[in-house]
């Protein structure tokens, strides 16, 4: 126990230490969390020694995570759009790396089934940094996000075949297969694709019939751990299925992900995720750290630095091509070729392999180990210079965020609470072209919600961290419509915190509620009955003879002296006596007003010319 | 008989709704008090929405071809203020010049307005004489009795129905 929690401590200090500085230097997280395990590694301080590789293993699993995180940021349609991105750059990136890595290799004399199997290994990219990365920086929406995520989702799709594969290239046929938990590997191949097919359709079917309506009943509970429970239920138990058939646990939840996007628990996975996603990843980028063999290193350093240099430069020039070829900017190209150039976790599963199944020995798997983590922490660099060196120079035109290929994935308006008041805003904003996300913490109307056809998100808009993944970050007005103040306050605190840049329109029940919200620095709140009881007023009028045009004047004017004088009481709220004298006073004072508009004003009524005082002022000449 | 402030109190004109009544009727007689020597503001900005472009003119706009228009108007200044040598310097025939072009544009036929001048001063029965001889217009253009061609020459339609 002491042992855990010394460790606990030696992890998280490196990481609260060196992830703020990395971030205050300007590089991302990632380099910070790299440098930390470097830090703590063997090789520096040694608190931690050859468990690192544990840590890393277990830590994969972040991986798996943010690819359920990416799956549910990914809608069925849009995925469905990409699959040819996905099969042609993917493929392209794929097996024209393993092409030229395989022939480099071959031609500095080593053996070709060897050079083929490191090729391979060598051709993947490490998802986790380069998404992480991306995300970091705001990048997943753009065409080179879109592209790196094509070329990822390929490489995890690709692993199975390559994992069937490397046993035929090895000169004694595999006993074992043993590093892969499936329980399938001694079946016959079309058993096996036949599991393959009935797991995904599984994760399909459950994610659509079962977990959603789970979802639903454990939502009811308003029990906050029990649903980051659920979350982390669907994950893991989408994983070891997918591992027990032999696919890539990774793919298996973006594939779970991609299924729960279009529902209404969307945003609140995302939330009840992402921490542990994050911790996880950056466990994960400490083994990285923590593994780099600087011994092995410091003993054979040209080698190294000749593999690792050639490594990266043969990804970048394809990359770069493939980006070139599909109509990528310099720019964007850059952002895509320099985030794929490292090789991927992946190579160090497939480089045990290779050395298990005979094809190379423990020193050459070793050099190519410490090859991997290191392009690995050469990528946060690499980007690092493009984004302080490069990018300044192709012009601010170029910038990420204004390039034209750009698309606005997140809607720029939120409304919290979609009861009656919330509803109609809605409807309104949809019907001018407008679209919102819509935000409901009470499950039993977002269900009925959505069966109208609502694109409504279970979520409580009060938490900062479920706004987050709702978009706030980026949307530029947020309508609080929830039900009681004390939920409208604590929107209107979440958001004012958090998300000052917001825009906030705030619905108020009452003059009441709207002095409580003006102390909140609301300036103008939206009452309830305001609008409709002067419309009954108005309504009237009219029917009592008045003109038309007049009552409907007469009824904004009465609106706009009312919101006047709501300013004007808010202070003196809190002394009753004060407080009505002032409210009688006001009173009178805005129909001395009114009276005098209509008099005086003749502006105010329908007609611009009055007779009556045109023919009295010409009576008198 | 469309009161346009009463129906659109908020300016929101339903275009459709004032078409359809254009297409019901063969004379279109705009009502209003001169104001600053044009129509009132409403009335603008049903011209601007209900006399659509493809609709009322440019191509295909024939909806309104054949069709008479014109004006019956109350001015505050007396009849001899509106003369080329009165006080404004100019005739209504020529104030209006911009909606007449608006009407012939949209292929009607424009007639000169019908007034009532000075109403400012004139008392309860002057009133109702001007209301029963703008009867004796409508009434004799809608039997016939009064024909578009003749009217087009005048300098206003009162002269038609001359007071008795």
């Amino acid at each position: 126990m002491g042992d855990l929690l010394l460790q606990a401590v030696v992890y998280l200090a490196a990481a609260v230490i060196c992830v703020p500085v990395a971030k205050k230097l300007g590089m991302g997280s990632v380099l910070g969390y790299l440098s930390a395990g470097i830090v703590i590694g063997p090789f520096l301080l040694g608190f931690i020694g050859e468990e690192g590789k544990d840590i890393m293993h277990f830590a994969e699993f972040g991986v798996v995570m943010m690819l359920f995180l990416v799956g549910l940021e990914l809608e069925p349609e849009a995925f469905w759009r990409m699959r040819r991105q996905v099969l042609g750059v993917g493929s392209a990136q794929l097996l024209g790396t393993a092409f030229v890595c395989a022939a480099a290799f071959m031609a500095q004399g080593v053996e070709p089934r060897t050079s083929v199997a490191v090729g391979l290994a060598l051709a993947m990219s490490s998802t986790a940094i380069a998404l992480q990365s991306l995300k970091e920086k705001g990048l997943m929406g753009t065409a080179a996000g879109r592209q790196s995520f094509a070329v990822l989702l390929f490489q995890d799709i690709a692993v199975i075949p390559i994992l069937a594969l490397l046993p035929l290239l090895a000169k004694t046929p595999a006993t074992v297969s043993g590093h892969d938990g499936s329980y399938l590997s001694h079946q016959p191949g079309f058993v096996q694709t036949l599991a393959v097919v009935a797991a995904v359709a599984l994760v399909v079917a459950v994610g659509r019939f079962v977990v959603v309506p789970a979802l639903r009943v454990v939502a009811k509970t308003r029990l906050r751990e029990l649903f980051s429970a659920s979350a982390l239920l669907i994950v893991v138990a989408t994983a070891l299925l997918m591992e027990k058939v032999g696919l890539s646990p990774a793919l298996g939840t973006f594939l779970a992900g991609v299924v729960l996007a279009t529902s209404e628990f969307k945003h609140e996975l995302e939330s009840d995720l992402e921490p542990f996603k994050g911790l996880l990843l950056g466990l994960f980028f400490m083994g990285v750290g923590a593994s780099i063999d600087f011994r092995l290193i410091a003993s054979e350093p040209v080698q190294v630095a000749l593999l690792t240099g050639g490594v990266v430069a043969i990804k970048l020039v394809i990359l770069l091509g493939l980006g070139k070829r599909h109509g990528l900017s310099l720019d964007q190209n850059l952002v895509f070729s320099l985030g794929l150039s490292q090789v991927g976790e992946f190579a160090f599963v497939l480089f045990a392999f290779i050395a298990q199944l005979g094809l190379m020995d423990q020193a050459l798997a070793g050099t190519l180990m410490a090859v991997t983590a290191l392009s690995m922490a050469l990528t946060p660099l690499l980007v690092l210079f493009h984004e302080r060196v490069i990018q300044p120079r192709l012009g601010p035109s170029r910038a990420p965020g204004r390039a034209p290929d750009e698309v606005e994935e997140k809607h720029r308006v939120i409304i919290a609470g979609f009861s009656h008041f919330g509803s109609t805003v809605g409807r309104f904003l949809r019907a001018n072209g407008v679209e919102a996300t819509i935000l409901d913490s009470d499950s039993d109307r977002v269900d009925l919600l959505r069966r109208m056809g609502f694109k409504v998100y279970y979520g409580d808009a009060t938490r900062a961290d479920l706004m987050h993944s709702a978009g706030a970050s980026d949307a530029h007005i947020l309508i609080s419509a929830v039900d009681g103040l004390a939920e409208t306050k604590a929107v209107v605190e979440t958001a004012k915190r958090h998300f000052p840049h917001l825009q906030l329109l705030v619905r108020a029940r009452h003059r009441f509620d709207a002095y409580e919200l003006m102390d909140l620095g609301i300036k103008d709140a939206y009452r309830d009955h305001l609008d409709t009881s002067i419309r009954v007023g108005v309504d009237v009028l009219r029917m009592l003879g008045h003109r038309a045009h007049s009552a409907h004047r007469a009824g904004q004017q009465f609106r706009e002296y009312d919101e006047a004088g709501l300013a004007r009481l808010a202070p003196l709220r809190h002394d009753m006596k004060d407080y009505i004298s002032s409210v009688r006073e006001l009173i009178a004072l805005q129909e001395q007003l009114l009276a005098s508009d209509r008099g005086r004003e003749p502006g105010s009524g329908d007609h611009a010319w009055d007779s009556e005082e045109l023919r009295e002022v010409l009576g008198k000449n | 008989m469309r009161d346009l402030y009463e129906l659109y109190p908020d300016f929101n004109i339903n275009t459709a709704a004032e078409q359809e009544a254009l297409l019901a009727h063969d004379v279109v007689v705009f009502h209003h008090p001169l104001y600053w020597y044009s129509a009132p503001p409403l009335m603008k900005q049903w011209i601007d929405l209900v006399l659509a472009f493809g609709w009322a003119y440019g191509p295909g706009g024939t909806a309104l071809r054949g069709k008479t228009a014109f004006h019956v108007l109350t001015t505050g200044g007396p009849e001899a203020a509106y003369q080329p040598d009165g006080f404004h310097g100019s005739t209504l025939a020529e104030f209006l010049r911009p909606l007449e072009r608006t009407m012939t544009l949209c292929g009607m036929t424009w007639l000169p307005p019908f007034a009532v001048h000075g109403t400012h001063r004139k008392t309860d029965s002057e009133l109702e004489a001007a209301g029963s001889q703008y009867a004796r217009l409508l009434e004799g253009l809608a039997s016939g009795d009064l024909q578009v061609a003749d009217l087009k020459s005048m300098d206003l339609l009162n002269d038609a129905v001359p007071l008795g």
